[in-house]
């Protein structure tokens, strides 16, 4: 049973986020709709199972919905703060800098999350992946100290996200 | 106070602050020197300003009677897509040298942006 499952259902959590999608999409609840996205929720994933080969293997979903509650509030404080700094600061008192993050995380899911992480949270934007993938290029506003954003990073997402996917 | 004049005030604060944050986005834009510092104004400051216009909007259709929450997909697909796009812009820039050249990995040799085969042709002619 728990294999038939697993075979018509690989990604249980896409099947439920493409079948609340599409009853989004609709803007209305009707039973037929629901079913609907619930046939596009199994078949798309079965579909493009080929391109998921290593999924990972442990995820937190409460956690997981946690971080994007932290994440969010976080991205309206520094809404407000980038705002401030583009309001007052003049050109040639900006310090803008490249960080270099050095990488604990493994899974591409979780370099992913914390590379848009990095990006939506504003004042920073990841910018590139070294050729290994063992750091995260992460281009800053304005710093006077660049090593604290970079722990900064380190301690509140990236920690979060190890024990997120572990 | 009936729901409906809580509903418009509150409506008209969202518009407010959204269309506030939408321009300093602009002006953002508009004031920095070089294309990497530009890059941050609009695509951050924007999800604010339109998060904020959004909320707007499910105020006010719920305000009407007709509650309508497709908002929320237009946020979340604006979230997974404005990494992206950011993520390519800045890619440009390193590419295209508009910016002060990165600093090298500690642990691996380049950055994935800069590690070009050697055979393939440079498609900019300048270059070559």
């Amino acid at each position: 049973m728990a294999r038939a499952f697993h075979w018509l259902i690989p990604h249980p959590f896409l099947t439920l986020i493409l079948a609340v999608v599409w009853t989004l999409l609709q803007n209305e609840i009707s039973a037929g709709m629901v079913v609907f996205g619930i046939i596009l929720g199994i078949i798309i994933p079965w579909a493009t199972s080929v391109w998921w080969p290593d999924t990972p293997k442990a995820f937190k979903l409460r956690k997981m919905i946690l971080y994007s509650f932290m994440v969010m509030w976080d991205i309206l404080v520094a809404n407000v703060q980038v705002a401030w700094i583009v309001l007052t600061v003049p050109n040639n008192k900006l310090k803008p800098a490249w960080i270099v993050i050095p990488l604990e995380l493994r899974q591409p899911e979780a370099i992913t999350v914390l590379a848009g992480t990095i990006t939506l949270t504003p004042g920073t934007v990841s910018a590139d992946l070294s050729d290994e993938g063992h750091s995260l290029l992460v281009h800053v506003l304005h710093t006077d100290d660049p090593d604290a954003v970079r722990d900064e990073i380190k301690t509140r997402y990236e920690a979060y996200l190890k024990e997120i996917f572990s | 106070m009936t729901a409906e004049i809580v509903g418009t005030y509150a409506t008209s604060l969202f518009l407010l602050i959204g269309s506030g944050f939408a321009l300093v986005g602009a002006i953002g834009l508009l004031k920095f020197n070089d294309s990497m510092s530009r890059m941050h104004a609009p695509t951050k400051v924007g999800t604010a300003g339109i998060g904020m216009l959004l909320l707007a909007s499910i105020v006010h259709s719920s305000l009407l009677g007709e509650t309508s929450i497709h908002e929320l997909l237009i946020m979340a697909f604006l979230f997974v897509t404005a990494p992206i796009s950011a993520n390519f812009i800045a890619k440009v820039n390193i590419h295209q040298k508009a910016c002060e050249t990165p600093p090298d990995p500690p642990r691996d040799e380049t950055w994935s942006t800069l590690n070009v085969p050697d055979s393939d042709p440079d498609p900019d002619p300048a270059n070559q």
